[in-house]
């Protein structure tokens, strides 16, 4: 039990941290967190902190609270999910709360500004970094389909801005389609004596 | 009661918006100010300014920026606990389905898929990003003269120290952040 309640701790310490540095969208805390989660503490594998994003992405709500939900429950289960869950939340919570007390004086402010865009500057870094190392992880194998579905999915989701969820449940069709082709084609081979 | 009617108000925001962000502000502005008119337009406005400025997820913001404005810390609390509820139902329930069914062959396949799928939604939000990081002004696209030489060397900077150290990211952010705030300050020397 002790030891339960240190990694619930460690997962709170963690989740509160990449949410208070969340700039920008729900993306951003992916290269957060798996940098965090997949390298740092290796809870999570490379593989299944993809699988998270895409349920993350595909279901209902904020995209980082979702993500940050779905890795405590990976973690530390349904508790795991909460603590992840109110330290995603807290940081937001604490600082525009704050900010909607004093809210004109903070958005009227050169300096803010100056620190905000400098940090643009960023976050960019951080996810095409993670963004290379993700890739380079998926296509790994020569799989000449992996490469042509991540660039497929970036060109309709850059230039075309179709919906993301759009994206991500016709991937998931095709991927059925292609596992019920080939279990026909498997299941085909032993009709043959 | 006005808690309740937050926690209702968001609790439709987080069950109905997929796809995160920017997907949202609509759903969340029919609620807030075409409905309710907790906020003017021109406030509801300065919520997306703000979200853009500080982190967190915009729907998150909306909530507390809305509850704090109506009813105070408790209306903030109460609109965020709304706006994450709907996520703590489904997504839970996702992840028990996962864990139970991630080893069958078809759910393997469909993942296969999916995970290149969002590298590549991943990197098309990287891009737009890294533009508006380096366009002084995101409305008139491209042109030399429209890039932000200074965003363009942190990017550098930082992409570099990422890839040799593994430095944590939120170094990299509070350093851009610092240099930023250095910049404006002999800028005003």
């Amino acid at each position: 039990m002790a030891k339960d309640s240190k990694i619930l701790v460690k997962l709170f310490k963690a989740t509160f941290t990449l949410s208070a540095f969340t700039f920008g969208g729900g993306y951003v805390i992916v290269p957060l967190m798996r940098k965090r989660f997949v390298e740092d503490n290796r809870w999570i594998g490379e593989d299944e902190m993809l699988d998270i994003v895409a349920i993350a992405q595909s279901a209902p709500g904020v995209i980082a609270v979702n993500t940050g939900l779905l890795a405590g429950y990976r973690i530390a289960g349904v508790a795991g999910a909460f603590v992840a869950t109110l330290a995603t939340v807290l940081p937001p919570l604490i600082i525009i709360s704050a900010i909607a007390m004093f809210y004109a004086a903070f958005i009227g402010n050169a300096a803010v500004s100056a620190v905000m865009k400098a940090m643009q500057a960023g976050v960019a870094a951080v996810i095409i970094d993670a963004v290379i190392k993700m890739g380079r992880s998926t296509v790994k194998g020569k799989d000449f389909k992996d490469a042509a579905i991540m660039a497929g999915c970036f060109a309709l989701s850059y230039f075309l801005s179709i919906n993301v969820v759009a994206i991500i449940l016709s991937c998931a069709v095709l991927g059925a389609v292609n596992a019920l082709i080939r279990a026909k084609k498997a299941g085909g081979r032993n009709d043959i004596p | 009661m006005i808690y309740l009617e937050l926690f209702w108000s968001f609790f439709q925001v987080g069950l109905f918006s997929f796809g995160g962000g920017y997907a949202a502000l609509p759903l969340i502005k029919a609620r807030i100010v075409d409905m309710h008119g907790w906020l003017t337009l021109a406030e509801f406005t300065d919520v997306v300014t703000i979200s853009q400025m500080t982190p967190g997820p915009i729907g998150i913001n909306a909530a507390t920026f809305v509850g704090a404005r109506i009813a105070g810390i408790s209306g903030s609390i109460a609109a965020t606990a709304g706006c994450v509820a709907p996520s703590f139902i489904v997504v839970l329930t996702l992840a028990y389905l996962y864990n139970k069914y991630n080893k069958l062959e078809i759910i393997q396949i469909v993942l296969k898929w999916l995970r290149p799928a969002i590298v590549g939604l991943i990197a098309a939000a990287g891009l737009a990003i890294m533009l508006q990081a380096f366009l002084k002004d995101t409305a008139t696209l491209y042109g030399l003269w429209n890039i932000d030489i200074f965003s363009v060397v942190l990017f550098a900077a930082g992409f570099l120290v990422l890839a040799k150290w593994k430095t944590s990211p939120v170094y990299i952010m509070l350093g851009s952040g610092l240099a930023g705030l250095i910049a404006y300050l002999i800028q005003l020397v």
